[in-house]
């Protein structure tokens, strides 16, 4: 799941400056979720809004707002409403993908968009992957190093860590450590003697576009 | 050739000191502490933004040292430079005519002092030798594109904590540091001959076969040893150490004699640099003042040491 966190009030009012009238496009999915684009957060945002003297004129919740045709529908009411800004409460992938699909109406994000995370437990998300394009975890015990070691270390840990912890932020485990408690419970510490092949950036460069139809 | 490289295989004992380059420009300190040197140590670490804190380069002092005489040791951390800037580094340094390095993690930004600073690290320790090692045996860079004149050779090295838990993962690292070309490594401050006792031990089970320098950080007072075994990863000085620090600075205070605490941290240092060499334990040491490099040479004398 994408983790938003919701930026200061302060910050998303200063964006929509001297807007009179506001649309609000908020998230079903990992937004809903993490409570930064759901119903009761448009709900919270609206009140805001008109406290402050603005019209919100539509409001709307695509299911996915990163998901272009389902956003396309779901912004004809919007658009129709022809308001001064539209506020997206969605992760950064997500509003992008409204403001390709809102006019020249000026959209503004009202969450920073934080990490894909595991949910432990409800409303507790921790970062568990960070997109490297290589998947390493068969040879870390499910453990990905290029997250959890704060410096992405793939050849084991540095000599930083102090009674397990990390120097970084010492309320996280070594990485490293925990990987290697992994692969001595799984019988697998063989894995951490082998010769690494060395990961490279070339296949992350970015913006990537994956398409399964061999064209964009 | 390399100095340290003509010392180790030599089957010589190895002696080397660490000088961080200035937060500045002027390189003054330096230059007069690394004139104390010359002549009582085979080469001089210059560190690469030791604990993320911000200096000149390393590669710019070690270029005076060089100019001067005095056999400088290229630091070179992953955390500020990818592999290009590593690389160019090294040919730079190679013009220079500096052939010894030594590959560091390096420390987190947000443990030092520019604190918003983005961290690299694209090639941590293992990877720095692993580059270096490829550009020597093919003649080519980071990409795999020939170097113009072909590719220059350093005398590789990296540092060990010898008190670490698990030890199989610092033993491990160590491998492969090895494995990819680290030919001789020094290690974090040493206190307790057993622990580098235990420690080799370990590296001779494990089949490792590198030129080992302990490392020697003279004591200054009670107060900074009990803050590095609070805060250094790997540092542990033991109590009856630090009570001797203590009683020095109070008899120092009794008799109005000023020192008597860093005298005695020399002392200690010594007398552990003596035992190494005398007891044959390992090839070496490499002694880090942190600042009080013109002790060095005293240390050494005391410890019966001439290079």
């Amino acid at each position: 799941m994408i983790i938003t966190q919701k930026k200061p009030i302060e910050e998303v009012m200063a964006m929509v400056g001297e807007a009179k009238t506001v649309a609000i496009v908020g998230c079903g999915s990992c937004a809903t979720a993490c409570q930064t684009g759901g119903e009761p957060q448009i709900a919270e945002l609206t009140a805001v809004l008109e406290q402050a003297g603005k019209k919100v004129v539509a409001t709307t919740v695509a299911d996915y707002c990163c998901m272009n045709l389902g956003v396309k529908a779901k912004m004809k009411p919007i658009n129709a409403a022809n308001p001064d800004c539209v506020i997206c409460m969605s992760c950064g992938d997500g509003v992008q993908c409204v403001a390709k699909n809102a006019g020249n109406a000026p959209v503004y994000p009202s969450n920073d968009t934080m990490y894909l995370g595991e949910a432990v437990r409800f409303g507790v998300w921790e970062e568990a992957c960070r997109f490297c394009g290589q998947c390493v975890l068969g040879q870390t015990g499910a453990i990905c190093p290029i997250t959890q070691c704060a410096k992405s270390l793939v050849n084991g840990p540095c000599g930083g860590q102090k009674n397990g912890k990390c120097e970084v932020n010492p309320e996280n485990d070594c990485a490293w450590i925990k990987i290697y408690e992994r692969l001595q419970a799984t019988n697998q510490l063989d894995k951490l003697m082998q010769t690494r092949e060395d990961k490279g950036y070339e296949k992350v460069a970015y913006p990537r576009t994956i398409s399964l139809r061999g064209k964009k | 050739m390399s100095v340290l490289k003509e010392v180790l295989e030599a089957g010589k004992f190895g002696v080397t000191a660490e000088m961080a380059p200035p937060k500045g420009y002027d390189f003054a300190e330096q230059m007069e502490a690394a004139e104390v040197l010359r002549g009582k140590v085979h080469a001089v670490n210059v560190t690469d933004m030791q604990s993320a804190c911000l200096k000149a380069t390393g590669l710019g002092l070690c270029i005076k040292l060089k100019q001067a005489g005095i056999e400088p040791i290229l630091q070179m951390t992953g955390r500020d430079r990818n592999r290009m800037a590593l690389m160019g580094d090294a040919l730079a340094a190679a013009g220079f005519g500096i052939d010894t390095m030594l590959a560091l993690t390096g420390d987190h930004p947000v443990v030092g002092d520019c604190k918003n600073t983005k961290p690299v690290y694209d090639l941590d320790s293992v990877g720095i030798l692993k580059m270096l090692s490829k550009m020597e045996e093919t003649g080519c860079d980071c990409g795999g594109n020939e170097i113009v004149g072909g590719a220059p050779k350093f005398y590789k090295g990296a540092a060990v904590t010898p008190l670490y838990d698990p030890m199989f993962l610092q033993v491990n690292k160590l491998r492969q540091k090895v494995e990819n070309g680290a030919m001789y490594v020094q290690t974090q401050g040493i206190f307790d001959l057993d622990v580098l006792k235990r420690f080799i031990e370990m590296v001779d089970k494990a089949g490792i076969k590198v030129h080992i320098m302990a490392g020697i950080i003279p004591l200054k007072g009670a107060g900074g040893a009990k803050y590095m075994n609070e805060n250094v990863p790997g540092i542990a000085v033991p109590q009856d150490m630090i009570d001797k620090l203590s009683a020095a600075a109070a008899e120092g205070k009794e008799k109005g004699i000023k020192g008597l605490p860093a005298k005695l941290g020399m002392e200690m240092a010594a007398e552990m640099i003596a035992k190494i060499k005398d007891e044959k334990l390992c090839d070496g040491v490499h002694v880090m003042a942190i600042g009080a490099e013109k002790n060095v040479p005293t240390i050494l004398e005391m410890a019966g040491i001439t290079v």
